[in-house]
């Protein structure tokens, strides 16, 4: 393991790699504020980028804008109660009231620091935890990837979707529908083409990223434009106030962050659940964890309700790199982005990847640390200029949203046909967005298609077609009865709604 | 009878997975393979087969969470202009190359979306593209097919 992180600190520590991770962070933070664009919006939009690099830089890039855009998110929450991504929603809860009494500031730095104590916490237990894992994951055959996936699938419908499980599920139907079109892998046999040459490869994974991510968020913002409810709060940047962090404060925070990194951490090890079911859980257990006059502060400003779910948040972004480097399933949207940037280097991550490419896996890791560092001492002497961003009108942002879209996907292909069905499909996806119907279920589902095929693949053959395969290993069973807990719990919730 | 948005949706995609059955009953299989415990059919199968359960259930179950959505709210106008400028930009960008294309697709969508500074919209959409294609083509190394400016002898 020493001899790993020597060979990832050198690979993380070499010059154009630290500057990667500084423009990265830098970079995440400016998309990671801008209304609507998620870390999955932003590594989708650094994929055209990294084409000329190699892998390592191209991950290190992508963590450093994965950080940075969480960070970002957590800003405009804070200052505008407008949370970019659903992970900093929990973060508004008592950010935004911390701003609104002068605080901005400091509510800023309380989060910068929490964002920092909660990844560089959750990166030791990464590093420790990660190669156990992937030792534990060599034990892992078809049939249990494939009961995996399954879970993965389920568990990211029943958490993304606020109590509309079927349509997430759909949505997962949907993204496996869109992953069969194309040539089958083994057998070459065209599928879902109708003789159109251009669908012979398949669809891209970036188009399906952009057009339903980043094009359709554009499209959403300008259709739902006159919605007075949405309309951008306005905010005076001389009101930001000090950043300086009193002992108090200190020593309230020195009590959150154990154990939020802790919850953080575990929670965001899991295939789906991610930073969003985080920063909720870890809000919910230090209000339980307080005594009854904090209690009382909670969603009035108080520095416990504050600094808990931003630590959670980014303990689980590192969390949720586990799952995608030690078995190659990436635990929330934004790994599943990364898992695709992954493959379209050659990489295939699992449970060899730190044997056959020990460069790639530990510099990912010592980059997400070293990204930490530098999120801190980039953001926070930033911090006022940076909220400046969020005033860039949007009839600038709109249109530069779609170009980058569109030229992701003329990058890659050269093609019109592309551009075609990236506006289709971006279309299709904004009106499913404006009934609820959730994107990061489709993406999961369509990055994971291909390998869920596969796996089915082997273990029928296996079994000589039986549904055997299901329950004849104790780590498939048990991994469909945590899907079938999933599933009950959500039929459970239904129904005590309902009554 | 009225019928929701989500309802609706969700017929579409019941229609939709059941096209999508039929399509995967109908791939052609080698003969070899048709009797094999998996062939090239079966994953499609099964999911067409989900696709129908779930959008079933989703009409027939009660909406326990209905979505609300304000028409009035919702600004047509300048999405279908955006749509059509998106279209005309795919159209266009093969012949006459992507600085152009983008420029101008830049300049007319900042343009119908109501902006009128023509300076600012100007250096958004000209110098921002030259400045973005020397960014991935001068300096990443990463090609970019540009047949005007290749013929201008901008580009080698």
């Amino acid at each position: 393991m020493i001899e790993g992180i020597l060979i990832g600190l050198s690979t993380a520590l070499s010059l154009t790699n630290i500057l990667m991770v500084m423009v990265g962070c830098f970079a995440g933070t400016i998309i990671g504020m801008l209304p609507g664009l998620g870390p999955m919006t932003a590594i989708a939009l650094m994929i055209p980028i990294t084409y000329g690099f190699d892998p390592s830089t191209g991950l290190i890039l992508m963590a450093g804008v994965y950080y940075g855009a969480v960070f970002g998110g957590s800003t405009s929450s804070i200052l505008l109660n407008a949370p970019g991504i659903p992970g900093t929603v929990a973060t508004a809860f008592d950010g935004y009231p911390m701003a609104q009494q002068g605080k901005a500031g400091k509510a800023l730095a309380i989060a910068a620091y929490s964002s920092f104590a909660g990844g560089t916490i959750s990166a030791i237990f990464l590093l420790v935890a990660a190669p156990s894992l992937s030792k534990v994951s060599l034990a892992f055959r078809s049939p249990d990837y494939f009961a995996l996936m399954i879970l993965g699938l389920t568990a990211i419908s029943a958490f993304s979707s606020k109590g509309q499980f079927l349509k997430a599920m759909m949505m997962v139907v949907l993204g496996l529908m869109l992953a069969t079109v194309g040539q089958d892998s083994l057998s070459d046999i065209t599928r879902f083409t109708f003789n159109n040459m251009n669908l012979t490869d398949g669809i891209s994974f970036v188009l399906i990223v952009m057009a339903t991510f980043a094009m359709s968020e554009a499209l959403t913002i300008i259709f739902r434009g006159k919605d007075p409810n949405r309309a951008a709060k306005q905010i005076s940047l001389t009101e930001l106030g000090s950043i300086k962090v009193n002992k108090e404060e200190t020593i309230k925070m020195a009590k959150t962050i154990p154990r939020s990194s802790i919850l953080g951490f575990l929670i965001g090890v899991l295939p789906g659940a991610g930073a969003t079911i985080a920063s909720f859980l870890a809000y919910g257990m230090e209000r339980n964890y307080v005594n009854e006059e904090e209690k009382q502060k909670f969603g009035k400003g108080s520095v416990h309700g504050l600094s808990a779910p931003e630590t959670a948040n980014n303990a689980a972004c590192s969390g949720s790199f586990v799952p995608l480097l030690t078995l190659g399933i990436p635990g929330s949207g934004t790994t599943a982005v990364m898992l695709g940037a992954l493959l379209g280097f050659g990489i295939q991550p699992g449970p060899r990847l730190y044997q056959t490419n020990p460069e790639i896996f530990w510099s990912v890791i010592m980059s997400m640390y070293i990204g930490m560092v530098v999120l801190l001492i980039l953001n926070l002497p930033l911090i006022p200029y940076i909220a400046r961003i969020l005033a860039v009108p949007r009839n600038y942002l709109i249109p530069l949203i779609l170009f980058f879209s569109v030229t992701g996907i003329y990058l890659m292909s050269f093609n019109n046909f592309d551009i075609f069905l990236m506006i289709g499909i971006a279309v299709v996806a904004t009106f499913l967005r404006l009934y609820d119907f959730p994107m990061p279920p489709l993406i999961l589902a369509f990055v994971l298609g291909g390998l869920m095929e596969e796996t089915l693949r082997r273990s029928l053959l296996i079994s000589d077609g039986s549904p055997n395969f299901l329950w004849d290993r104790p780590i498939t069973l048990i991994i469909l009865l945590i899907t079938i807990t999933i599933v009950g719990w959500q039929i459970f919730s239904t129904f005590r709604k309902k009554n | 009878m009225r019928i929701s948005p989500t309802k609706f949706i969700s017929l579409l995609f019941f229609v939709l997975s059941v096209f999508y059955l039929y399509t995967a009953y109908n791939i052609q299989v080698f003969a070899f393979d048709e009797n094999a415990p998996f062939n090239a059919r079966t994953f499609p199968i099964y999911l067409g087969w989900a696709g129908i359960i779930l959008s079933s259930l989703k009409i027939i179950l009660p909406e326990k969470i209905t979505t609300e959505v304000n028409h009035k709210h919702l600004d047509y106008k300048s999405i279908i202009y955006l749509i059509i400028i998106s279209l005309i930009y795919a159209a266009v960008i093969l012949k006459i190359g992507y600085f152009i294309s983008t420029s101008l697709f830049l300049f007319s969508s900042y343009y119908f979306l109501g902006e009128r500074r023509w300076g600012l919209m100007f250096i958004l959409s000209f110098p921002f593209v030259a400045a973005f294609m020397y960014l991935l083509h001068g300096l990443l190394n990463i090609y970019l097919r540009d047949p005007f400016l290749k013929y201008i002898g901008v580009m080698g």
